[in-house]
């Protein structure tokens, strides 16, 4: 499987790159739990971070000029442990400068068909959050009645739901996205899910004619999340916008106090070429090339043998 | 009683859930990339013995459940209550039919079962998967007939009824799996 992606890379001229895990600083995403460390060079200690996604780094990389590059590394994430997760996992990440979300979808259909040839997908779907979640849920997600949120809810076997979200919108979409859409989507087949609600940018690019969603998609198969990839937000301003937005929900939550990243912004001043990047989790893929039922079967030893 | 995390759920573990007794079966960890972490849990209630599934937020705690199995010696029916023992200690349990439910059917004097205890009390009885048990009625079998295809009714001395070949006879005693209800095989004394 890295032998393929690393071909497929090659022959589109896309650049290979490494960039570091350990970092002075980390993304803010309250929803992202990072492992810490203490790097000690006396009388100096100063704490580093596990990065959680390589993200910022190949952004710096992206506005120094590289073009398009990618990226087969590890990644981290705390507190992250289930069939499909594990604290430690490696990821492919790669950046195309000069594409649009439709220009990098259309790759990751190449991309999928060579990896699956053998097991005969059917066509790749391509929907948006909107129509998907009105088609199983009939609600829509992006204008939120919490009225009509709840009565789904209680008529659908998950009324806890309704004392877990609250008024949080984001919190619901998530709520019902990963319980009552997500374990249809891409049966026997790639489903790349588009147009997010803006609640749920990330670092995504508001869309240009509709403030309502995101520039924003997800790939899934058999029901299992395998990537997520953006038109990437290259406003300095917005970018740091949101980073304060999720520094007041980590304060609000009692959440480890972090500091944005200044690398990242000076960066995205200095200019970031307009481009769109996507973030696959190559257990997963592997999980679903090799018919795993679960992560464990594909990795070496899962965190709790590790 | 102590109170456990999501991220302690495991099989097995007897929590609290609407003031009820239950076992968690199954607990599956559901996190969108980019967002909130949940527990899908699925559990039974060891009242009713329904299995249900509920999601929690990842890191909420609940209430555990002081809920233990007992093997214990079943001694009587007094018309009203069934009678348990624990061999060891002679500690001694009673408890309605309601609780004793089904697993009533199986159970003969003196034969040992598990008792589910909460709060030391018995919330379930289970008979042990085989019981061997004496036919006390049936209709007489047919010489020549094997254990292949057809079958009659027997009633046995606790009171259960179970299908068993045509060649067994009443004052018999068979093995039968409580967990199906069916006939296993004729017990040589």
């Amino acid at each position: 499987m890295l032998a393929e992606l690393r071909q497929f890379f090659a022959e589109r001229s896309v650049l290979e790159v490494e960039t570091p895990l350990l970092s002075h600083s980390i993304g803010t995403d309250p929803q992202l739990e990072f492992f810490t460390t203490e790097y000690c060079l006396s009388p100096q200690r100063q704490t580093l971070f596990l990065q959680t996604s390589p993200e910022f780094a190949m952004k710096r990389l992206l506005a120094a000029g590289s073009g398009c590059i990618y990226q087969i590394g590890k990644a981290f994430r705390n507190g992250e442990s289930g069939r499909f997760h594990n604290p430690e996992f490696t990821m492919l990440e790669w950046y195309r400068v000069g594409f649009t979300l439709p220009q990098l979808m259309d790759e990751i259909t190449e991309l999928f068909a060579g990896l699956f040839k053998e097991q005969s997908l059917q066509e790749t779907q391509r929907v948006s959050y909107q129509n998907i979640f009105v088609s199983y849920t009939g609600l829509d997600p992006l204008i939120f009645s919490y009225q009509d949120y709840c009565v789904f809810a209680r008529k659908s076997q998950i009324p806890e739901a309704v004392d877990i979200c609250g008024h949080d919108h984001a919190v619901w979409l998530d709520f019902i996205f990963s319980h009552k859409v997500q374990p249809h989507l891409g049966e026997n087949a790639l489903c790349m899910v588009y147009g997010y609600p803006a609640c749920q940018s990330s670092l995504a690019r508001i869309n240009e004619d509709n403030a309502q969603i995101a520039d924003r998609v997800e790939l899934f198969i058999n029901g299992v999340e395998l990537g997520n990839g953006y038109y990437e937000l290259t406003d300095a301003k917005e970018q740091s916008r949101r980073f304060d937005q999720e520094l007041a929900i980590r304060k609000q939550q009692k959440l480890p106090v972090i500091v944005k990243d200044q690398r990242l912004i000076a960066a995205l001043e200095s200019g970031l070429p307009e481009c769109s990047g996507m973030a696959i989790g190559l257990d997963r893929l592997l999980a679903l090339l090799s018919n795993s039922a679960s992560l464990d079967e594909v990795l070496s030893f899962p965190i709790r043998r590790a | 009683m102590a109170t456990y995390s999501t991220n302690e759920f495991k099989a097995g573990l007897k929590v609290m859930l609407d003031n009820d007794p239950c076992a968690i079966i199954e607990n599956e960890f559901v996190k969108p990339g980019k967002g909130q972490a949940f527990s899908r849990v699925k559990i039974r209630n060891l009242k009713t013995g329904r299995v249900i599934e509920r999601t929690f937020k990842s890191g909420e705690s609940i209430e555990g459940a002081d809920v233990v199995d007992a093997e214990m010696q079943y001694l009587y029916n007094d018309g009203q209550f069934w009678h348990f023992m624990v061999p060891d200690t002679f500690e001694q349990y009673q408890t309605d039919q309601k609780v004793v439910g089904d697993a009533g059917k199986w159970l003969k004097d003196q034969d040992s079962c598990t008792v589910t205890l909460w709060n030391d009390s018995p919330l379930a009885i289970s008979p042990p998967n085989f019981v061997d048990l004496t036919i006390t009625e049936t209709d007489p079998g047919v010489r020549g007939d094997t254990s292949g295809g057809g079958g009659k009714p027997a009633t046995l001395e606790t009171g259960a009824v179970v299908r068993v070949p045509l060649f067994v006879q009443i004052g018999e005693v068979i093995k039968v799996d409580t967990r199906t209800g069916e006939y296993v095989s004729r017990v040589k004394e």
